[in-house]
């Protein structure tokens, strides 16, 4: 693969922002990642993408992935306990073999690591406060996640969730007579923001054209809302998308498109845009 | 799996006569909290979707004006309304407190000799009536009516803020602007209230000078502090201690940062006699360093030991009488010594709020994290005994030290530097020259 192709694979600049988080997270914010946690993350996410694409025969072993899992997994995963740091790149890879749907994996992998740990485990958990709410850093993940969204060109995943979750929010807010600080505070948050540039935006495991997607994160962001206000669970986005995944399979066939590949411009409604650019 | 959460136990005090304005938001501290005005203390007891809440009520006025409204997740009822030993608060207080650590130089010509050094090591103590039918038209309904020790309790339920408010005005009570908002907004979330009042007969019975803190024990999915209504007609920031007693490990908040306060610095010997003022500018500084934000942990340990203790671990009947339900009661049946192990871990944290800073409530969460944690300052004490060698070299090495410490200080409180070396006993040996000394300079010493 020479460099352009290389630059058009968005997960350089995925693996890059999330490097640069978890470094931010270590010396500036004290996330309490432990370091040998990370370690063991890594290397056991590559070991069972190795073992996998050798079991599926696939044609060649991919790092990059695993790598993006790891790193999510680094830095919304908290566990004191490192067997349970290697149990979850453990499920969050082989979930990406074991479980799939028309050619595709269902759940986003960290995504369903990280809550298979936490309801199996009383030492997982996630540290979504500690990314604090100072706007000017919640700013900067934004703008650095969309980097990363406009090279995937899908966007819309994110923009319709996060949308969706504000007016819900702000909805909230003005029926219960609350200050719209409130709505405000509660969208100020690092954890959130990741969610929505990096875990929902998956585009191997959210609908493949985009009306599709739109209705997908409207979907996780409803059922979001109903698990943070109604059941009054914190960290509800990560439990609404594994609650959701099954649902972007049934989409897809509702509304058939074509499936994403992570180099290159394939889908339906990429190769529209390409060609109304030119 | 400890995502649950609770609620409680916003808290908003008013006066019933004209006559006080009273406390504003939660209690008034004592002991070593006590360092800061506008303090309150919570204890939490949490773990899977059981809270119990104890809030110590340091009112200090007359009794006959105190009343505290408090939403509540659920309906309470009688035995669910406890009044507890504020006696135990103030020994968790003790226990989790930040400490000073004291240790001794030892004589210097004697350490030569031996390669390890043996140190001393010493806590300090860180300084240390209503007519219902009338209520019914207002739509509101007084659900229950208990008399838990001095309190008279009223638990309420009103079908819009409205009637609360209305309600709670006809019977006296002062409650602060913009209370029926924050009341409003609790109403829809499907919390309840209740009123707690000073039976002044009971109260004289009891014997008791102070109020008693007042325990809630409930079960919700909810595990939170409101502390809106709190801040309504606070001018300025205030204090809270929130004490977390869980079965799994580490409380946090998960809408708020949770920061550690920094520890285990060393600094100057004076402080010893200062700890309240360096602990009071340190905390300052670092909430300003978090934006006025942060949540601060001050203490998360295993309750069955500590080291260096600034109190005596809390006994299992203390940990009862707060509402651990898991600990098994031994008090009747077993009269020697009590488990080793208690199985609780606790976890103080400190905020200092106010409604700019903290729009909404703050949500908590259990974690797994066990690892201990305190609020720890050393002051190590230079040699000033006898000596049978050239101390020269120690008294060089102290010096250093002592810069250290006060630069130390200086960078943890925003005291002046100067005023900090004034007040440090140096050794009489000249200040280190910043320059160093050029290499050769002992090269044939």
């Amino acid at each position: 693969m020479d460099i352009r192709a290389r630059l058009e694979d968005p997960r350089y600049f995925q693996i890059a922002v999330l490097s640069t988080f978890v470094t931010y997270g270590i010396l500036a914010l004290d996330f309490g990642i432990r370091p040998e946690n990370a370690v063991v993350i890594v290397i056991t996410a590559l070991l069972v993408q190795f073992a996998g694409t050798m079991a599926a025969g696939l044609p060649r072993f991919d790092p990059l992935s695993p790598l993006i899992t790891s790193l999510s997994l680094t830095l919304l995963l908290r566990t004191d306990i490192v067997v349970l740091a290697a149990i979850a790149a453990f499920v969050a890879i082989s979930s990406k073999f074991l479980v799939r749907i028309r050619d595709k994996h269902v759940f986003n992998p960290a995504n369903v690591a990280i809550v298979v740990l936490i309801l199996s485990s009383d030492h997982a958990w996630i540290s979504s406060g500690q990314w604090g709410n100072a706007a000017i850093s919640a700013f900067a993940i934004g703008c650095l996640g969309f980097i990363v969204l406009t090279r995937a060109r899908r966007a819309e995943t994110t923009i319709g969730f996060l949308g969706c979750y504000a007016l819900l929010l702000f909805g909230r807010a003005l029926w219960l007579g609350d200050p719209l600080a409130i709505p405000v505070h509660q969208l100020q948050n690092g954890a959130l923001l990741v969610f929505a540039f990096f875990m929902i935006s998956d585009p191997k495991t959210t609908p493949d054209t985009a009306v599709g997607r739109i209705l997908y994160a409207i979907f996780v962001a409803c059922v979001a809302f109903a698990i943070q206000f109604g059941l009054y669970q914190p960290h509800a986005p990560i439990f609404a998308l594994v609650a959701t995944a099954p649902l972007a399979p049934i989409i897809d066939y509702l509304l058939q498109g074509t499936t994403y590949r992570w180099s290159g411009f394939t889908t339906v409604h990429e190769q529209r845009i390409e060609g109304v650019q030119k | 799996m400890k995502l649950t959460a609770t609620i409680l136990a916003a808290i908003v005090t008013i006066g019933v006569s004209s006559a006080a304005q009273a406390f504003c938001g939660f209690y008034v501290a004592k002991a070593d909290t006590s360092l800061f005005n506008r303090a309150s203390q919570v204890v939490l007891v949490r773990d899977g979707k059981r809270t119990v809440i104890t809030m110590a009520n340091d009112f200090e006025g007359d009794v006959k004006d105190f009343a505290v409204v408090v939403p509540v997740p659920t309906f309470i009822e009688r035995g669910q309304i406890n009044v507890g030993d504020q006696a135990v608060i103030d020994h968790l207080d003790a226990y989790t407190s930040p400490r000073l650590v004291e240790y001794f130089d030892p004589d210097p010509c004697m350490v030569r000799r031996r390669l390890e050094m043996s140190r001393d090591m010493d806590a300090l103590p860180s300084s240390k009536a209503v007519r219902e039918s009338e209520a019914r038209s207002q739509g509101v309904t007084i659900e229950a009516r208990y008399s838990v020790g001095e309190y008279d309790i009223l638990i309420l339920s009103a079908e819009e803020s409205d009637g609360l408010i209305q309600w709670l005005n006809d019977n006296g009570y002062r409650i602060p602007r913009g209370a029926d908002r924050v009341v409003g907004s609790y109403l829809k979330q499907d919390m309840r209230f209740f009123v707690a009042k000073v039976n002044l007969e009971k109260q004289k019975k009891s014997g008791y000078a102070y109020l008693r803190p007042l325990q809630v024990a409930y079960e919700s999915n909810r595990f939170m502090l409101p502390i809106r209504l709190g801040t309504l007609n606070a001018k300025q920031q205030q204090d809270l201690y929130v004490y977390a007693l869980t079965r799994t490990g580490r409380v946090e908040t998960t809408n708020y940062r949770t920061v550690r306060l920094p520890s285990n610095k060393d600094i100057p010997v004076f402080v010893k006699n200062d700890f309240a003022d360096f602990y009071r500018d340190m905390f300052a500084r670092q909430v300003k360093a978090e934006n006025n934000r942060g949540i601060f942990l001050e203490y998360a340990w295993d309750m069955s030991w500590c080291d260096p203790c600034a109190a005596d671990p809390l006994s299992a009947r203390e940990l009862r009488s707060l509402g651990v339900f898991w600990l098994a009661d031994h008090s009747a049946t077993q009269k020697i010594a009590p488990p080793q192990t208690q199985n609780v871990f606790v976890t103080r944290l400190h905020v200092r709020y106010d409604r700019e800073h903290f729009p909404e409530d703050l949500v908590l969460q259990e974690t797994g994290d066990r690892q201990n944690f305190q609020g720890r300052y050393v002051v190590r004490h230079p040699w000033t005994g006898e000596s049978s060698c050239d101390l020269t070299a120690y008294h060089e090495a102290t010096r250093k030290r002592q810069e250290r410490e006060a630069q130390q200080l200086a960078s943890l409180t925003g005291w002046d530097i100067d005023e900090i070396r004034a007040r440090i006993d140096f050794p009489d040996v000249p200040a280190p020259d910043d320059t160093p000394a050029p290499w050769w300079a002992r090269l044939w010493d």
